[in-house]
């Protein structure tokens, strides 16, 4: 048998797949790192300002205005904004806020309409951020907490807050997320049903006149939604909108009459639209915004172009910032809106005022970049470099000009504001092009890759089940190719030709690697002849309507009750077919029994609906009650029959394996692990339950006992890791889980007492032929007396006794990291699988009521495709969802109540609890190669006693079959995993498309983008566990190897 | 005769389809506001009850299977009775693996049901009226070479043909367009309507084609 190659190609196509998704998210999921510095009022940025002009509680620049309202009109296209009295027909967005374009044009200097444009990616959350923060924020902000989606960063809200003003909000309650508690006062409505469109503006009409007449405040901002609503709900197209847009002039105009003299509005829109309502993508549409500026007071010292200016949205935060005299954000990267820093009193002396604010503006920046250059590497050192040139060029001028005596010219500052003007817009423009865009180089390429994964994956299994596999033409050589194929970029990259990171490198060995396979297969196989289908079409359907599930927003967000309904599907299709195909004799037993397990896999997916978590975007979805923990139960009976129930889970987990291990024999072996089987299990059982009792509400009942309660807080949960742990040591140490008696007496002779009989009916000896053979031979012809024969009780699943030992040991890990009542979802998930095993060892098995298939070493499609979907499906049963704040984040916890050192130990335990169905489902993979084997036994041996049993039980092989055919053992094995790990590629590979296709979706960066995260987390871990669950076996085999080779030595003496 | 008894399935059937056209406009003459995304539940009764009484009026006008055997009244009421229990039992059959899908268990129970009712007018009563209340007949019949008339045939294409328009149904229900007939059960109610008129006209046309492949052994 050869296991390392095996090994070692199963890695080689996982690290294929890994540097495909590393790829993609390289160019998808685009990163930023978030700085924790703020600003504050006595940074030496703006210490070259003359300070005793500052009037009281201004920071950096004297604050022009006292106060400010920002309103922000969701989704205020600049065309809705808009006026042109020459339209005949205006549609029914057009012409609507007239009362802006009366504004500015009868107080010019006192009002201007801008472009508002909006960076990438326009969704309202990530806008708001923009808006306050003045960065670009990506999908992924590293060092954000992913629980909740408050914002870490310096922002305007904070500032204000810190310099002693008032912030008061009303609107959208995304802001409540955003900056939890960080309002003086707040009046939030909920946001996230698109189609109320009047429930938040109504609100906000409510307070915000009364609030403006108060006073109590410095910063107003009221956060409209109806207008972005009732895009999503009916289009731009549509009379709502027109009603809309009206309602919002007519509360402007109402606004404007409440402002006192000394106050500036701002009227912004987060982002624009499109023709259908949608934003999320950088179309032009979307992108476009409309801001507006008034003010009583006049504002601008010239009058306004002809064509409206364009403003970037992070610009709106100095601005706004410098305006209100507070210190400018830390990580804002926009540029001062200039025409509002110009003072009276001639353009010599409006210029010097602008350039004072581009000073600050030009120091703030280049201060961030340099602390983020040092944070994180994803700008260039050449741009950077660049931009330092610009800055201190720019700088230099400025202080020359301010040393100089007496007014300078004209012309003169008006190049050094161009000066100041082009640094900053290049830094903004340098940094969005690392942040705010897609590579859609790398994505295609990712897919690209990632398809030719799977595609080698396909010809790779189907090249396996011929044994002229040749691992040295198909593994060594592609190895090779791939290590020519890093070696040539990264030589590129030391000698300075070319850029390359990690990921580019890795991926370039995948592809070179992959070029190698594919050219030695092609060149030496005949491959294509094997065209014979494997594939049901029953199982190409239920994969496809997956496939599709991932491509629709809603299926992804009703994935947890679409996969239950395709595993139905699918296995109620493969008892048809097989009653269709007449191989199902009504009303036989083993018939009976089918429907028995169909019945209990159909009853196992249902009821696993029970344990499902709610996401926002099903608003009347309700989270099932009982995922919450046994402590947050107030009525004490039901809190007990609750935990007698979870306590009799673990009993029936602990028996369930004691009863199976009994059943086939292996319980009598003298190996640690059965051991360990026998005792340690109710141990666990105990530890569990006692932890579970703690957790779910002594404590209030045990206040005397607190430090006590404290210890086994921790001591329980850490027993149980430690005991799981020794489990695992143990098995891969000995997991050779076999009994053998020596029986030289007469085998004829009846045996001796009913005792051992009863116990006989308890354990299946396996007489192993071939080593009856080989100690025949060895063995002393002279010894004419007895048959020298060693039953071998327990050899015919030893294979599968080592994997579920482990299986349940990491069942008992898992259910510790869960909230108690979700030990019952364990529960259906060992039935349902269970019960799936069952059903393909009926149906592949070479059991007598039927034809068996043609080759019981190959594991069919469809057999891989439910066990995939039993997998995700658990996935929700176990109360998890593909978005952060889904997350378990109270795993982190168990046995650590203090808190972590480390992040390591966290992020494990978090991804145990989350991934706990993929781990268990991978890890059980070979089970599908084994149980077909293991099935073998019992209808024949059972009640036949008629029968003559000896031949009988020489022909009950069970797994020693796989023994006896080392090679085609491995290359079933290799085939296995193969396959399985094509069924997960093309899961991640439909993620991928669509993250591609919808990538200017409304809902990528809150369905798509967390799906695709876990669907690739899922997906490493689901094939590290495999290759663990495959290196299992194989150490099994190797220790089978060793044992029989000891007995014959052993036998021999 | 295998022509003559093709054009009498084809008959059958487009009265079979009539009745399901007849059960969806007629009502809307004498009941107001009747539509079949509005009062869905009037509408499947009405749509089950039709197909129904056209089924067993046809089976008996048709007689497609004479049994040569004379029987007493006593026997024809005790068949009779053992169908009523066969129909009904394959409507809770029904109504179980529906809720194993998916469906919700407590609410929503009586639109659950009169779906599992309409499901099985679309297949156990075909199955009773052809085949009586017999399950190993039924069980022969829905097997690889089990069909040994057309009608026979078209019975298991009819059935087939409804449950995958139910099954298909389903896959519209999780969507967002909140269109009304995305609601519980209409979607599936109508797949299968659809599956079952689908059926009815393909089973003659299909029949048709591979008249020269099919041979029945007689039973
Ligand atoms: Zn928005
Ligand atoms: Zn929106």
């Amino acid at each position: 048998m050869q296991r390392v190659p095996v090994l070692l190609f199963l890695a080689w196509t996982c690290f294929l797949f890994f540097s495909a998704i590393g790829l993609f998210t390289s160019g998808f999921l685009l990163m930023r790192v978030e700085l924790a510095n703020r600003s504050s009022c006595s940074d030496p940025l703006a210490a070259s300002l003359p300070g005793p002009r500052a009037p009281l509680g201004s920071c950096w620049l004297p604050r022009r205005f006292p106060k400010a309202v920002l309103v922000i009109i969701d989704a205020l296209k600049f065309e809705f904004a808009q006026y042109d009295p020459s339209r005949r027909e205006p549609r029914p967005y057009e012409n609507k806020l007239g009362f802006l374009h009366q504004l500015a044009s009868l107080q010019p200097l006192h009002a201007r309409l801008f472009r508002f444009r909006a960076d990438p990616p326009t969704t309202t959350m990530q806008r708001i951020k923009g808006i306050t923060t003045g960065s670009l924020p990506t999908f992924i902000d590293a060092g954000s907490n992913f629980a909740s989606y408050a914002i870490q960063e310096d922002n305007l809200v904070w500032q204000l807050a810190q310099n002693g003003k008032r912030v008061v909000f009303m609107g959208d309650d995304t802001w409540d997320g955003l900056f939890p508690q960080a309002f003086h006062r707040s009046y939030f409505f909920p946001s996230f049903n698109v189609k109320d469109l009047h429930t938040v503006d109504d609100g906000i009409l409510q307070h915000l006149y009364e609030t403006v007449d108060g006073g109590e405040w410095e910063l107003l901002i009221a956060h409209f939604l109806g207008v972005d609503h009732c895009g999503h709900k009916h289009g731009p197209d549509h009379p709502e909108m027109a009603k809309k847009l009206s309602q919002m002039n007519d509360m402007l105009r109402s606004l404007v009459d409440h402002l006192a003299n000394d106050t500036l509005l701002l009227v912004a829109g987060d982002h624009g639209m499109t023709g259908t309502g949608d934003h999320g993508g950088d179309s032009e549409e979307e992108v476009n915004a409309a801001l507006f500026v008034y003010s009583k007071a006049q504002l601008f010292q010239s009058h306004p172009p002809q064509e409206p200016e364009t403003v970037p949205q992070v610009n709106l935060v100095p601005t706004l910032a410098l305006l209100l005299g507070v210190p400018v954000p830390y990580s804002n990267i926009g540029e001062v809106m200039a025409e509002l820093f110009a003072a009276e009193g001639g353009a010599a002396s409006s210029l010097l005022a602008q350039l004072e604010a581009y000073s600050i503006n030009a120091r703030q920046v280049d201060r961030f970049l340099h602390s983020y250059s040092r944070a994180a590497q994803d700008i260039s050192v050449e741009k950077l470099r660049r931009l330092q040139d610009l800055f201190s060029a720019a700088v230099e001028e400025h202080q020359q000009l301010s040393a100089q005596p007496g007014a300078p010219a004209l012309p003169h500052l008006e190049h050094l504001r161009g000066r100041f003007r082009r640094y900053l817009q290049e830094a903004r423009a340098v940094c969005a092009e690392s942040w705010a865009r897609f590579h859609p180089a790398r994505m295609l390429a990712g897919c690209a890759l990632l398809t030719s994964s799977c595609v080698l994956c396909y010809v790779a299994s189907r090249v396996a089940s011929g044994l002229s596999f040749s691992y040295r033409r198909l593994l060594l050589y592609p190895v090779l190719w791939g290590v020519v194929g890093v070696a040539l970029p990264s030589l590129a990259h030391l000698l300075g030709w070319a850029a390359a990171d990690l990921v580019l490198l890795s991926s370039w060995g995948a592809a070179a690697s992959q070029c190698g396979f594919f050219w030695h297969c092609w060149a030496k196989w005949p491959w294509r002849s094997h065209a014979a289908s494997a594939c049901s079409p029953s199982a190409g359907t239920s994969l496809r309507q997956r496939l599709r599930a991932s491509g629709l927003d809603s299926f992804v967000v009703a994935e947890a009750q679409v996969a239950p309904f395709l595993l139905a599907s699918l296995v109620l299709l493969l008892v048809l077919r097989l009653h269709w195909e007449g191989r199902l004799e009504g009303g036989s037993p083993p018939a009976l029994r089918l429907l028995g397990l169909l019945g209990v896999v159909l009853a196992c997916a249902r009821l696993s609906a029970l344990f499902r978590q709610c996401r926002e975007e099903t608003p009347c979805c309700r989270s099932s009650t009982l995922l919450a923990p046994l402590s947050s139960l107030q009525d004490p009976g039901a809190k007990n029959s609750c935990y007698l129930l979870c306590l009799a889970v673990l009993a029936l987990l602990a028996w369930g394996v004691r009863r199976w291990l009994r059943h086939y024999g292996n319980l009598n072996s003298p190996s640690a692990p059965v051991l360990f089987v026998r005792w340690g299990f109710p141990l666990l059982a105990v530890c569990v339950g006692g932890y579970w009792a703690i957790t779910s509400g002594a404590e209030e009942a045990l206040v005397k006992l607190h430090a006590w309660v404290q210890l086994a807080l921790v001591a329980f949960p850490q027993g149980i890791f430690g005991l799981v742990l020794v489990g695992l040591l143990l098995v891969l140490w000995d997991p050779v889980t076999v009994f053998v008696r020596d029986s030289r007496e007469p085998a004829e002779a009846p045996i001796v007492s009913p005792s051992s009989q009863a116990e006989l009916q308890h354990v299946i000896p396996q007489l192993y032929r071939r080593m009856q053979q080989s100690l025949k031979s060895r063995l002393d012809e002279a010894k004419s007396g007895g048959r020298a024969t060693v039953a071998a009780y327990g050899l015919g699943s030893v294979y599968s006794a080592a994997l579920l030992i482990c299986l349940a040991l990491l069942g008992f890990l898992f259910m510790t990291l869960h909230s108690e009542r979700l030990s019952l979802a364990f529960l259906l998930l060992f039935l349902e699988a269970f019960a799936l095993l069952w059903m393909h060892g009926f149906l592949a098995g070479p059991d007598g009521s039927h034809p068996p298939t043609p080759d019981p070493f190959v594991v069919p499609w469809y057999a891989l495709i439910a066990w995939a979907l039993a997998a995700a499906q658990f996935f929700y049963a176990t109360g998890h969802q593909p978005v952060f704040p889904a997350i378990h984040w109270n795993a982190a916890f168990v046995g650590f109540q203090q808190g972590h050192e480390t992040n390591l130990l966290p992020a494990l335990l978090v991804g145990a609890n989350t991934f706990a169905s993929h781990i268990l489902f991978a890890a059980g993979c070979p089970l599908l190669l084994l149980w077909p084997f293991v099935c073998e036994m019992p209808t024949a041996s059972k009640g036949k006693k008629s029968k003559a049993e000896p031949p009988d039980r020489e022909e009950q092989m069970m797994e020693m079959r796989l023994r006896e055919a080392p090679e085609k053992f491995s290359a079933a094995l290799l085939q296995l995993g193969l396959k399985y790990l094509l069924v997960l590629g093309v899961q991640i590979l439909a993620c991928v498309l669509a993250a591609i296709i919808l990538r200017r979706h409304l809902m990528v960066w809150k369905v798509f983008a967390p799906k695709f995260l876990f669907e690739a987390l899922g997906f490493m871990v689901s094939s590290l566990f495999l290759l663990l669950g495959i290196g299992l076996v194989m150490r099994v085999d190797c220790a089978v190897s060793l044992w029989f080779k000891q007995l014959i030595l052993a036998q021999s003496r | 005769m295998k022509e003559t008894e093709i054009k009498r399935l084809l008959s059958a059937n487009v009265i079979c389809i009539f009745s399901i056209i007849v059960a969806t406009v007629i009502p809307s003459l004498f009941l107001e506001n009747f539509s079949i995304l509005g009062t869905h539940l009037t509408w499947l009764c009405i749509c089950s009850a039709s197909v129904g009484t056209v089924n067993i009026v046809l089976y008996f006008i048709l007689k497609p299977n004479p049994s040569n055997r004379r029987t007493s009244l006593a026997h024809k009421v005790a068949r009779f009775l053992r169908c009523c229990v066969y129909f009904f039992m394959s409507c809770i059959l029904f109504h179980g693996i529906i809720v194993l899908y998916g469906a919700p268990l407590i609410e929503s129970v009586l639109e659950t049901f009169l779906f599992a009712v309409l499901l099985s007018t679309f297949t156990t009563l075909h199955c009773l009226c052809l085949l009586g209340p017999n399950i190993h007949m039924w069980l022969r019949v829905f097997s690889k070479n089990g069909a040994m008339s057309i009608w026979d045939s078209s019975l298991q294409i009819t059935a087939m043909c409804s449950v995958v328009g139910a099954w298909l149904g389903a896959f519209p229900i999780p969507l967002d367009w909140d269109r009304p007939w995305q609601v519980w059960p209409i979607s599936c109610s109508l797949g299968a309507t659809f599956g079952y008129v689908a059926g009815l006209l393909i089973a003659p046309l299909w029949i048709y084609w591979n008249r020269k492949q099919l041979t029945y052994k007689s039973r």
